[in-house]
């Protein structure tokens, strides 16, 4: 098609013997785009959509709660300092505290991995049955960047989220004893891989289940990685191999809890993981592999998202 | 637009859902300028109709081109509008924001959207709202901006999905003028509607659709004279001449009955032609006609004749 300036109004007959473009409603320059690129339709879609999750109920409850649930840790923390006698040793206190804020982590990666899977639920399903995604869709872009450009979206509010609920427990921890448990980044990015993990199923579910049946499928294979890290500790405890192996198909079929407990045997102090007392850690604690397992799964469910949507009439 | 100029081609185009058949066989041949109107009852199928030609639904037969090119490809989808059925967006943007990142999508630059955003929200009436979220529009205003980012990118065809639900007749207006400027920039229109006066007055063509098929496509005007009836007084008319009437091919005989000082008939003839036999038929057998009087079919008689007695509206 023709970028040329149209400045006598033709027929539309003359137009098309002529092979050229319409003139544009408002006398602008014609010229005919190809739609924006892949980049530029991905950041679009992700500002979108992070706005709208940002303006969710949801959202402010979560921060809310996370507000509320900081402000708990800190006064655990406080009262346990406070109830600590002078005499004990620091490596008794880093213990104590340890014990402290990995049960807060804990908490916090919960709330993570429901806002990841609460949040996420209706977008593509909410706006095919609205029919808010047909002005879109009918555009000039690929599909595949939709999704990608509302998954990232997404990630950019979970990493927020993570930062304010985990990220500010560990600050609060040092705030009140002083105490920043080790390998804080590496814990962070752990509990953050599992958001986005749960993140992509979600989506993945979204693409052709309702909401409500979406956020029960990602909860409930979170349920199920939850049970089965219980199964397998119990079966590595007791050496049972049967409850191990239960263990690790449930971490293989969702390496959400693997994840947890991976972190969890990052932020515990040395001692304390070598005596492996914890009921967090970590008898057994999943290899390095299984975080590499989770990212490509992260990955695979995000493309699956892609493909579904891609695929289906809207 | 190529050698052939259609803007639309589509052949045989059929969608299933299941067992159930939503769209049966959709043939269709339309050309820059024309306004062309869809028109059946709820459910006939023609959402279903313009998604297939839009790329949205994928049909499970028949083909179509748009553009000379294949439906739902990036190329194609940029040289197209559309207004979805009951248009609705992220309540949260105002309608100036909206219209700027349906642009964006379109892949327009931002400086040509600066100066277009403004001029379109005018167009449809919102100048003094732009900066309101979308939250607070009524039904008729979201329609005015849906149709605002349906035009953003000065589309070769503009497909509307029901446009005026929800208007007031200020807003049926306005939808009737940018149907017609666009169609004199030289687009393709494609009005769905059950609205038939809609239809009837923007309309160049138009298109029946029920049950999933095309049962009839007329070129407005050119329907009248296809279909034209007349009311006939007459005195001294017989049930032999009746009968005789009825068998003249094509014929329908609307309505007989008998009034003071005579008989009315109300007759739809196939064409204008078979009036002199029609009226020969009558004296011949010993009838006096006093009047032939051509009535104004409207496009609704058309439509409850093409639907049938029950169209489900
Ligand atoms: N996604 C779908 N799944 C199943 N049936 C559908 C779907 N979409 C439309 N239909 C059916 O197809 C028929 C045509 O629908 P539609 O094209 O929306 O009609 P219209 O727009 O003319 O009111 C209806 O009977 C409807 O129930
Ligand atoms: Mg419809």
């Amino acid at each position: 098609m023709s970028d040329k300036t149209i400045d006598v109004p033709l027929t539309a007959e003359v137009r098309n013997r002529k092979g050229i473009g319409l003139p544009a409603n408002t006398g602008e320059p014609i010229n005919i785009p190809r739609g924006p690129g892949a980049l530029r339709t991905v950041i679009l879609m992700a500002r979108v959509t992070f706005r709208e999750a940002a303006r969710r109920k949801i959202l402010w409850i979560a921060a809310l709660g996370g507000a509320a649930f900081l402000g708990l840790s800190w006064a655990g923390l406080h009262a346990m300092i406070a109830s600590m006698s002078p005499k004990l040793p620091a490596i008794n206190r880093r213990e104590g505290i340890g014990m402290m804020l990995m049960m807060v982590l804990y908490a916090g990666s919960m709330m993570t991995s429901l806002m990841a899977a609460l949040t996420s639920c209706d977008t593509l399903s909410g706006e095919i049955a609205s029919g808010t995604i047909h002005a879109i869709a009918t555009k000039p872009v690929r599909r595949w960047c939709l999704v990608l450009g509302k998954w990232a979206g997404f990630v950019a509010m979970l990493t927020l989220y993570v930062l304010f609920v985990e990220g500010g427990s560990m600050g609060v921890s040092w705030l009140e004893t002083r105490y920043f448990p080790p390998h804080s980044f590496a814990v962070l990015g752990l509990i953050w891989l599992q958001a986005i993990l749960l993140l992509g199923v979600t989506m993945a579910c979204s693409t052709r289940f309702s909401a409500l049946t979406s956020g029960a499928v990602t909860l409930g294979l979170y349920g199920l990685a939850f049970v089965g890290g219980w199964i397998e500790q119990f079966g590595a405890l007791r050496h049972i191999k049967t409850c191990v192996d239960l263990g690790i198909v449930a971490s293989l079929v969702m390496p959400s809890d693997a994840l947890w407990r991976r972190a969890a045997f990052r932020v515990q102090p040395p001692l304390l993981g070598a005596a492996g007392v914890s009921a967090f850690s970590s008898t057994l604690v999943p290899s390095p592999a299984i975080v590499a397992y989770a990212a490509i799964y992260a990955i695979l469910a995000l493309i699956l998202a892609q493909i579904l949507f891609e695929h289906r009439d809207l | 637009m190529g050698m052939t100029a259609l803007t639309i081609d589509a052949e045989g185009l059929k969608k299933s859902y299941g067992t159930r058949t939503a769209v049966r066989d959709l043939t269709l041949q339309l050309r820059c300028g024309v306004a062309f109107g869809f028109l059946g009852p709820n459910g006939a199928g023609k959402s279903t109709s313009i998604k297939m030609l839009l790329g949205l639904v994928k049909p499970t037969g028949g083909r179509a081109l748009l553009l000379g090119k294949p439906v739902g490809t990036r190329e194609v989808r940029a040289r197209i509008g559309f207004l979805p059925e009951h248009f609705r967006f992220y309540d949260w943007l105002s309608a100036s924001e909206l219209v700027l990142f349906h642009g964006r999508l379109c892949g327009l630059a931002d400086d040509v959207l600066r100066r277009k955003v403004p001029y379109l929200l005018e167009r449809v009436g919102l100048g003094s709202q732009d900066s309101k979220p979308i939250r607070s529009f009524s039904n008729g205003m979201m329609q005015r901006v849906g149709l605002a980012q349906a035009i953003v990118n000065d589309p070769e065809i503009l497909f509307l999905d029901e446009p005026t639900s929800g208007l007031d007749p200020a807003g049926r207006k306005l939808v009737r003028e940018v149907i017609r400027e666009q169609r004199d920039r030289g687009a393709t229109v494609f009005l769905n509607s059950h609205l038939l006066g809609e239809v009837e007055q923007s309309c160049d063509r138009v298109a029946f659709i029920r049950h999933g098929e095309i049962v009839g496509m007329y070129e407005m005007g050119a329907w009248q004279s296809a279909q034209t009836e007349v009311e006939i007084k007459a005195a001294r008319v017989d049930s032999a001449s009746l009968s005789r009437l009825a068998g003249i091919e094509g014929l329908v005989v609307v309505a007989a009955d008998v009034q003071l000082g005579g008989h009315r008939l109300r007759l739809r003839v196939p064409s204008a032609d078979c009036l002199p036999e029609v009226v020969r038929c009558l004296v011949e057998n010993g009838a006096e006609v006093f009047s032939v009087v051509p009535q104004h079919v409207s496009l609704e008689d058309l439509f409850l004749h093409m639907m049938g007695p029950d169209p489900g509206l």
